[in-house]
C-alpha cells in the first residue's frame, strides 16, 4: 500500500509498504477514505519529538471502512461498517479507561518502560506517533491496523459526508475538551492562544458550553478571519497588539477566566529577541519546548482562573512564571484529549447542526501529496489551516 | 517473607536458596575508611612535620620520603573506597597498605630508643587497630560480593481486577507462558507440581520441576524448583486489594542461582537477559493479558513490551510477513 512516511527531520516521502495484518484478536483493518494532517504532526515534521525512526507511517486523524476483523472484537463492529478512528489508542478495561481518561490508558503503549524514563509514568499509545508512544503505524495510508478496535472506533452509520466527521478522530475533541477543562460557568470570557484547527474548535466548544465572550489569539490574519467568521469570536493578532493590555482592557482589568493554550511547544512571540532566546534554548538542547503561548496565558489570566493547556508539550520548559501561577491561585489542567469519551456526544451535535466541522478544512488532496500538504501547512502558505488526504 | 520497599530491603530467605545479595553494614564502614583515608592523606601531605612528631619518626630524612608516600598511597585508598558504587576490593588495597606501614613502623622501631621509641610503640599498636578494622571490613564487603551470584528481583503492578480473579489465573501456571517470555511452557504434573521449561540464552533450552510452596487462595503463591534443578530457583507472588477500591497491587519477588555465579551473570546479561528487567516486562504483560485478553503489539514492537526490543525498534510500518500472533 502506499503511506506517508516520515524520513527525517523535514522529509516526508509517500512510499510502498507492506499491507497490515490483524496481529491481535481485538484488532481490524481499516481501508481509509480520509486522513488529515494534525498541527502536532509538525512537532514530529521539525523533530521536536524524540523516538522517530526512518520509515515511520505518520498520520493520527483518519476514517475508513472496516475490512478486516479479528475474532476477539466486541460490540457489534462488523466488515463494511465505516467507521472514525480515536487517534488514542485505549484498551477499553484498565482503571484509565474505566475512568474515562482513554488517553492515559496503561496497556496500550508497548514501550511504556521507553516513556516512563522520560516522563514517569507512561500515556497511552497514539497512532504514528513515535516510538515513545508506542510505534504505531499512522493513517496517511490506505490501509491501516487498529488495536481494540471495539473501543477505538465510531460507527457513523447516517450519510453525513467524511468531511464531517473525520474531524471527531482528533482535533473537534480535543478543542471541546480545552473548552471543557475550563469548567465555564454563565458570563465567562475565555481566552484561547491558537488558532489552528484546535483552537477553532476550542472556541466554538466554549461557545457551545455556555461562555459569555470568546477571544483568540494568532498571528495569522487569514486564521483569525476564520474564526471571526464561523464562530464569531473575537480576535487579537499579537503582532500587532499587545496580548495583555489588550486582554486586561478588554476585561476591564480583571483578566480571562480561562486562558487555553492550544499552541504548544513551537510558539512564537511577536519580540524577536524573546523568540530567539527560546529558539536557541531548544536548538542548544537546553529546553525542548518554546512555551510562549503557556507563559502569557498564566499572566494574563484572572485571579484564581484556569489555564487549559491542550497544545501538545513534548518535555521540557524554561522560564515558566511559577510565582504568578501560584500566588494567583491560578489552576492549571491539561491532557490529550480522551477522544473515545467525547466521539458519541460530538457525533450527536454534529447530527444536531450543532457544529458542522467541516469549516477548518481548507486543502483536499490525493495522499500521494502529502509531502506538499506539510509543506503548505507548515508554512501556513494559500491561507492553509487543515489538509484532508484522501488515499 | 522478605519486604521490600524503593530501595529498603530486608531480605530473610524463607526458602533458603541464597543469602542476602548485600551486606549493607561494610558498604557503610568502607565508605567511612574511605573518608578516613582522605583525611590522613591531606593531614599527613599539609602537616609532614607535625604528624612525623607525633609518630616518633622526625629525626630522619628517609622518614620525610616515607610519610610523604604514605599520604599519597592514602588519597589512592580514599579513590578506591569512595568513587566506585560498591565497596568491593578497594578495602583490601587498605589492608596492603596497612602490612606497609606495619613493616616501616618495625624498620623504624630498630633505630630508636627513649622517647620517640615510646611514641613508635603506640603508634605501631594504633596501626596493628586499625588493620584489625580494615581486615574486617575488607572480608565482609568481598564476601557479600560473592554472595550475590545468587539473585533476587522485585516486581509490582496495579491491575483493575480482583485479587480472586489474578490469583486463580495465576494458579494455573499454565498461564504463566503467555506474559512470561522466557518460558516456553508450564505444564501441571501433579497436584502441586508442575514442569517448566524455559528458553536460555543461545538458542539454550533449561527444564526442571517446580513445586508450591505456599498456597493461600487469593493471597499468595509460592514456589520453588525441586533438588537437581539446572538452575535453581523460587519465586512468590502476592496479591493484595489496592486501597480504596483501586484494582488489586501484584507483587512478585523471584529468587536464582545462573550457572557459572557472577561469570554467568554477566554472560547471560550480554545475550539480553536482565532479570529485573524481566520481572517488570512480565508483569506489564500479566497486566495487559489479565485485563485486555492479549498482548499489546504495534508494529515498532511486534513482540510486544519487552526492553530489549524498545532498544531496537523497526520502523512504525506494517510487518512485511505474518506476525508471530499467540
Amino acid at each position: 500500500m502506499r503511506a506517508n512516511c516520515w524520513i527525517a527531520p523535514n522529509n516526508v516521502a509517500v512510499k510502498n509498504v507492506p499491507d497490515p495484518q490483524i496481529l491481535n484478536p481485538r484488532d481490524a483493518i481499516v481501508r481509509i477514505t480520509s486522513s488529515a494532517i494534525c498541527g502536532s504532526d509538525l512537532h514530529l515534521l521539525h523533530g521536536y519529538i524524540p523516538a522517530m525512526t526512518k520509515g515511520d507511517v505518520l498520520g493520527h486523524e483518519f476514517m475508513g471502512e472496516v475490512v478486516e476483523l479479528g475474532p476477539g472484537v466486541r460490540d457489534g463492529l462488523s466488515i463494511g461498517d465505516r467507521v472514525v478512528v480515536a487517534f488514542p489508542i485505549a484498551c477499553g478495561n484498565c482503571a484509565s479507561c474505566a475512568d474515562g481518561l482513554y488517553s492515559i490508558c496503561e496497556n496500550s503503549n508497548p514501550n511504556a518502560a521507553i516513556a516512563e524514563k522520560v516522563m514517569g509514568h507512561s500515556p497511552a499509545g497514539i497512532f504514528g506517533y513515535s516510538h515513545l508512544l508506542g510505534g504505531y503505524a499512522g493513517g496517511q495510508a490506505q490501509y491501516a491496523r487498529v488495536p481494540y478496535a471495539d473501543v477505538g472506533t465510531i460507527k457513523i452509520e447516517d450519510d453525513l459526508a467524511d468531511e464531517q466527521v473525520l474531524f471527531l478522530s482528533d482535533v473537534l475533541p480535543t478543542g471541546y475538551m480545552a473548552a471543557e477543562m475550563c469548567d465555564i460557568k454563565r458570563g465567562d470570557t475565555i481566552a484561547i492562544w491558537g488558532a489552528g484547527p484546535v483552537g477553532q474548535f476550542a472556541a466554538a466548544s466554549a461557545l457551545m458550553l455556555g461562555a459569555e465572550r470568546v477571544i483568540v489569539i494568532d498571528r495569522f490574519p487569514y486564521r483569525l478571519r476564520i474564526a471571526r467568521e464561523n464562530t464569531g469570536v473575537e480576535t487579537i493578532n499579537y503582532e500587532q497588539t499587545d496580548v495583555l493590555d489588550a486582554l486586561r482592557e478588554m476585561t476591564a482589568g480583571r483578566g480571562p477566566d480561562a486562558c487555553i493554550d492550544a499552541v504548544g511547544m513551537e510558539g512564537h512571540h511577536a519580540s524577536p529577541a524573546l523568540h530567539a532566546y527560546d529558539r536557541a534554548k531548544q536548538a542548544t538542547k537546553t529546553e525542548t519546548d518554546r512555551p510562549h503561548a503557556l507563559r502569557e496565558a498564566v499572566l494574563s489570566c484572572r485571579n484564581g482562573g484556569t489555564i487549559s493547556v491542550i497544545g501538545a508539550y513534548g518535555g521540557f520548559i524554561d522560564k515558566f512564571p511559577m510565582g504568578s501561577f501560584m500566588n494567583r491561585s491560578l489552576t492549571m489542567r491539561s491532557g490529550q484529549a480522551h477522544v473515545q469519551r467525547y466521539m458519541r456526544p460530538l457525533l450527536e451535535r454534529i447530527r444536531k447542526g450543532e457544529i458542522d466541522p467541516s469549516f477548518i478544512i481548507t486543502h483536499t488532496m490525493p495522499l500521494d501529496d502529502a509531502p506538499h500538504g506539510f509543506d503548505i501547512f507548515k508554512n501556513k502558505q494559500d491561507e492553509c489551516l487543515k489538509v484532508v488526504l484522501k488515499p | 517473607m522478605g519486604r521490600t520497599t524503593m530501595g529498603v530491603r530486608s531480605v530473610t530467605d524463607s526458602l533458603g536458596i541464597e543469602r542476602a545479595g548485600q551486606d549493607r553494614g561494610s558498604e557503610g564502614l568502607a565508605r567511612f575508611l574511605g573518608w578516613l583515608s582522605l583525611s590522613l592523606g591531606v593531614t599527613v601531605l599539609a602537616r609532614r612535620e607535625q604528624v612525623s612528631r607525633v609518630t616518633g619518626v622526625d629525626d630522619s630524612p628517609t622518614a620525610r620520603q616515607v610519610l610523604t608516600a604514605a599520604g599519597v598511597r592514602e588519597l589512592g585508598h580514599a579513590a578506591a573506597l569512595l568513587i566506585p558504587r560498591r565497596a568491593g576490593w578497594g578495602a583490601w588495597t587498605r589492608v596492603a597498605g596497612d602490612m606497609l606501614d606495619l613493616a616501616a613502623a618495625g624498620q623504624a622501631m630498630k633505630g630508636r630508643c627513649g622517647e620517640r621509641r615510646m611514641r613508635l610503640t603506640y603508634t605501631t599498636w594504633a596501626l596493628a587497630g586499625i588493620t584489625a578494622v580494615d581486615l574486617y571490613t575488607a572480608v565482609r564487603a568481598t564476601r557479600g560480593r560473592r554472595g550475590r551470584d545468587a539473585n533476587r528481583v522485585y516486581g509490582s503492578v496495579t491491575i483493575n481486577r480482583s485479587a480472586a480473579d489474578a490469583y486463580r489465573f495465576w494458579h494455573d501456571f499454565e498461564n504463566l507462558p503467555r506474559f512470561m517470555s522466557h518460558l516456553q511452557s508450564v505444564r501441571t504434573t501433579g497436584d502441586r507440581r508442575s514442569r517448566w521449561t524455559a528458553k536460555a540464552p543461545a538458542g539454550r533450552k533449561v527444564t526442571w520441576d517446580a513445586e508450591i510452596v505456599d498456597d493461600r487462595p487469593g493471597e499468595l503463591i509460592t514456589w520453588r524448583s525441586v533438588d537437581g534443578a539446572r538452575v535453581p530457583n523460587s519465586g512468590s507472588v502476592r496479591f493484595v486489594p489496592a486501597t480504596g477500591g483501586r484494582g488489586t497491587e501484584v507483587r512478585v519477588e523471584l529468587g536464582y542461582r545462573v550457572p557459572g555465579g557472577m561469570f554467568g551473570a554477566r554472560i547471560a546479561k550480554v545475550f539480553g537477559e536482565n532479570p529485573q528487567q524481566q520481572v517488570c516486562d512480565d508483569l506489564r504483560r500479566f497486566k495487559q493479558v489479565i485485563e485486555t485478553g492479549e498482548i499489546t503489539r504495534s508494529d515498532g514492537s511486534p513482540d510486544g513490551s519487552n526492553r530489549q526490543q524498545q532498544l531496537k525498534q523497526r520502523p512504525a510500518q506494517p510487518l512485511a510477513t505474518r506476525g508471530s500472533g499467540r
